[in-house]
């Protein structure tokens, strides 16, 4: 990634004082006995997840009467489970793929807004003086502290019923209908990630060295121009790990889809389905496994092909604290 | 610009959003039902009451899901013909909390089935569902016995009728066990403590049971309370103390819950198949009655939707694999009562197609519409038993549909929330383990406020 790296002269201003600390961890954590620790660590974590794959190809049968670790010496394989998640014939849910897309349609979304709504507001936290701007931030900030389930009967009454203030309507009712739910959970999931996300960014852009904004600002620079030329690609890893994050977050959701999207095939995501794909009484929960699988699939796609952002976005910011 | 010098992943992106966009596209088209109705044809002769709605909406929220949703769905599709009426069911494992966020942000859907008395009656209580219609309630009060009825009356008030049922008063057993080893299925309390005696000196532990389930670990055994104090005491006593007049550890109770004590809690009775007396706490209660098809236990009170539980291929019938008889009454004159549970039909909205849909569910239509796709129950008075093709589904319409049954629902639904699926759930697992019976249930009282 070389192309990302900013002017020589930045580069080492800024790495000057940390290079010897970061330095010291790179060594600390290069020895045997730390990369043994790791890959113990590495494996322990791994076989729940490793268990239940191999569950997911286990028949009904095994899987409901003994554990995993007695596929080694009883090997049973289906692909029973796969099948029934995938091509269930559940009529009134419809098939697994729909959901799939769903998912998609709702993840994406609330992950763009909240990345560009949040580093303009990060950049003019940051760089653009204007009166009360320390109280804007710190309001920000305390609002990551209020949780969001607080937040959901008011957050559902404003999208059904609107907001009136003394009898004068504010917002009438939004109406949504179908597909058009998708929009009311756009809406939730950037609410809820704009505070943090803010937080991230504007951390992140206050690091930039000033010289920088200044010299731009005598070559006749504007905000805007600042914020799209300069601002933008150094804060590049910030944006992705802040991506990643709220990609996960926002697939692995059920609460806030539950509540915002409804259950029906049109809006709910892939987890509202796996939620409901036990049966009414819990007695098909062999699927689950298969299911938690195919889910699986997309956040591990998106982590693997982002993986590198996200670790220089986490080091450099744990190391600039 | 560095930032804008990746033509691969700009790509990717670009190509994620057009998908995202063809795919809302695609959801828009809605699948309306306005327009189709052949209100004219013969068999639509019993709906003409409900008739004059074409094309209107009616959502139901409920937490029937999967194939249980499917065959609902199909139950009232002549209805949606002959009416014109679209009815949309969402099913919900996460109903119970999600209906209260729903209604109080405004969104509630037009109908509910709610499963618990006790919720009914808080949305009662905030004026947030409506009163049934005289039609509704006309409806209700001709096919449902009044011992139903009054789990959805809140201050006089009818709410909604009931809709499936099932029955909880059930021992799971082997007939072909049975008959192999030439014991006979008890009609009374003695005999049948008499039969796990016989059963215990057998070698085989007569009883198994199994109380995990999750966040609800607990509730299978608080079955067992109720349906033991409903025998000692009567329903007059059980009324008492779902509703609080009596303490939760008065002695009365105290002394049903040491009954049920000498079976659960007895080394020599349990647990067939997984253990001694505290892998009850630990066995799911899917799994709990499994042993009886591997003739590792013998006897299984648990209620009738246990038949989907059973491993596929276990046939469920009289002469089958499985089957259930009728918990035992202690003294048969003092009548049969019936433990169970059930749904209510509750409408948030008055709008006149809800209430016709509301009235169409209470209707005997309705029930033996759903009863001939199969696995069933209702305490719909009007369900002719010859629709009903399962013979466990049968056995508890007969149950439900005896005159000599008294019917109670289960108390711990009856019950406010933080007591009925909280202090008592998690009691009960406690009592398992080892606690003793007064210092539970008086941990249990003292949560009631």
């Amino acid at each position: 990634m070389t192309t990302t790296t900013p002017p020589a002269a930045i580069g080492t201003q800024a790495t000057e004082p940390r290079s010897t600390r970061a330095a010291r961890v790179g060594r600390r954590l290069n020895s045997r006995i730390a990369t043994l620790v790791a890959i113990v660590i590495a494996i322990v974590w791994t076989i729940p997840t490793f268990g239940l794959f191999v569950s997911s190809l286990r028949p009904e049968a095994e899987i409901k009467t003994t554990g995993w670790w007695n596929f080694f010496s009883n090997p049973e394989f289906t692909l029973e489970n796969y099948q029934d998640v995938l091509f269930g014939q559940s009529s009134s849910s419809g098939q697994l793929a729909n959901y799939f897309i769903n998912s998609l349609v709702i993840t994406l979304p609330s992950v763009l807004f909240p990345l560009a709504f949040a580093s303009l507001a990060a950049y003019a936290l940051a760089w653009m003086n204007f009166r009360g701007r320390d109280w804007v931030y710190i309001g920000i900030f305390a609002l990551q502290i209020v949780p969001l389930q607080m937040a959901l009967v008011p957050l559902l009454s404003f999208f059904s019923r609107g907001l009136s203030l003394g009898g004068v309507t504010l917002m009438p009712a939004w109406n949504l209908d179908g597909a058009q739910n998708f929009a009311q959970v756009w809406f939730a999931h950037t609410c809820f990630a704009l505070p943090f996300a803010v937080f991230l960014l504007h951390n992140f852009m206050s690091q930039l060295p000033k010289d920088l904004m200044e010299a731009a600002r005598v070559d006749g620079a504007s905000h805007p121009r600042i914020f799209r030329t300069i601002v933008l690609p150094l804060i590049a890893p910030a944006l992705a790990a802040f991506g990643i994050f709220q990609f996960l977050w926002v697939w692995n959701d059920l609460l806030v889809a539950l509540i915002f999207a409804g259950g029906s095939e049109v809006t709910a995501p892939l987890t509202v389905r796996l939620a409901e794909l036990a049966g009414t009484r819990g007695n098909e929960w062999q699927r689950l496994t298969a299911g938690a699988f195919v889910s699986i699939v997309v956040p591990l796609l998106v982590f693997l092909s982002l993986q590198r952002y996200f670790v220089r976005g986490l080091l450099t910011g744990s190391v600039k604290g | 610009m560095a930032f804008h010098a990746r033509p691969r992943q700009a790509l990717a992106i670009a190509g994620a959003i057009g998908l995202a966009l063809g795919a809302t596209a695609c959801g828009t088209g809605s699948n309306d039902n306005s327009g189709k109705n052949n209100a004219g044809a013969a068999e639509c002769a019993p709906y003409e009451k409900y008739q004059g709605h074409d094309g209107k909406k009616v959502t139901i929220y409920s937490s029937i899901r999967e194939i249980e949703a499917d065959r609902l769905d199909q139950s009232w599709k002549q209805f949606e013909e002959c009416t014109g009426i679209d009815i949309n069911h969402e099913g919900s494992g996460e109903f119970e909390a999600q209906l209260p966020v729903r209604a109080d942000g405004g969104n509630a859907p037009d109908i509910a089935f709610i499963p618990q008395p006790g919720l009914l009656q808080r949305f009662a209580e905030r004026g947030q569902i409506k009163a049934a219609s005289a039609e509704t309630k006309a409806m209700a009060e001709e096919n449902y016995p009044a011992d139903w009825l009054k789990y959805s009356t809140v201050g006089g008030t009818f709410y909604g009728a009931p809709l499936g049922s099932n029955v909880k008063s059930f021992v799971w057993y082997s007939p072909k066990m049975f008959q192999e080893k030439g014991w006979t299925v008890p009609t009374t309390w003695d005999d049948m403590i008499k039969l796990s005696d016989t059963i215990a000196d057998s070698g085989v532990k007569p009883w198994c049971a199994g109380i995990e389930s999750q966040e609800a670990t607990g509730w299978p055994a608080t079955d067992w309370i109720e349906d033991v104090l409903l025998r000692t005491q009567g329903p007059e006593v059980y009324d008492q103390w779902t509703t609080h007049e009596i303490p939760f550890n008065d002695p009365r109770v105290v002394e049903a819950v040491d009954r049920a004590g000498t079976i659960l809690k007895n080394e020599k009775y349990v647990n067939g198949g997984f253990g001694g007396v505290r892998s009850i706490a630990t066995t799911a209660f899917q799994e709990a009655g499994v042993p009886i098809t591997q003739g590792k236990c013998a006897l299984h009170r648990q209620a009738s939707f246990y038949a989907n539980q059973w491993p596929s291929g276990t046939r469920v019938a009289e002469d089958g694999d499985v089957f259930a008889f009728y918990f035992p009454a202690i003294d048969p004159a003092k009548g049969k009562p019936v433990l169970g549970g059930g749904e209510f039909v509750v409408a948030f909205s008055d709008r006149p197609e809800v209430q016709a849909v509301q009235t169409y569910l209470a209707s005997g239509e309705h029930a033996n519409s759903r009863a001939k796709i199969g696995d069933w129950v209702s305490a719909n008075k009007k369900l002719d038993l010859a629709n009903v093709a399962n013979p466990i589904d049968k056995l508890s319409v007969q149950t439900l549909q005896d005159e000599k049954s008294v019917f109670r629902f289960d108390g711990s639904d009856l019950m406010p929330a933080a007591v009925g699926a909280g202090t008592f759930w998690k009691g009960m697992v406690d009592w398992i383990n080892g606690k003793d019976t007064a210092t539970v249930l008086k941990g249990i009282e003292g949560s009631w406020k």
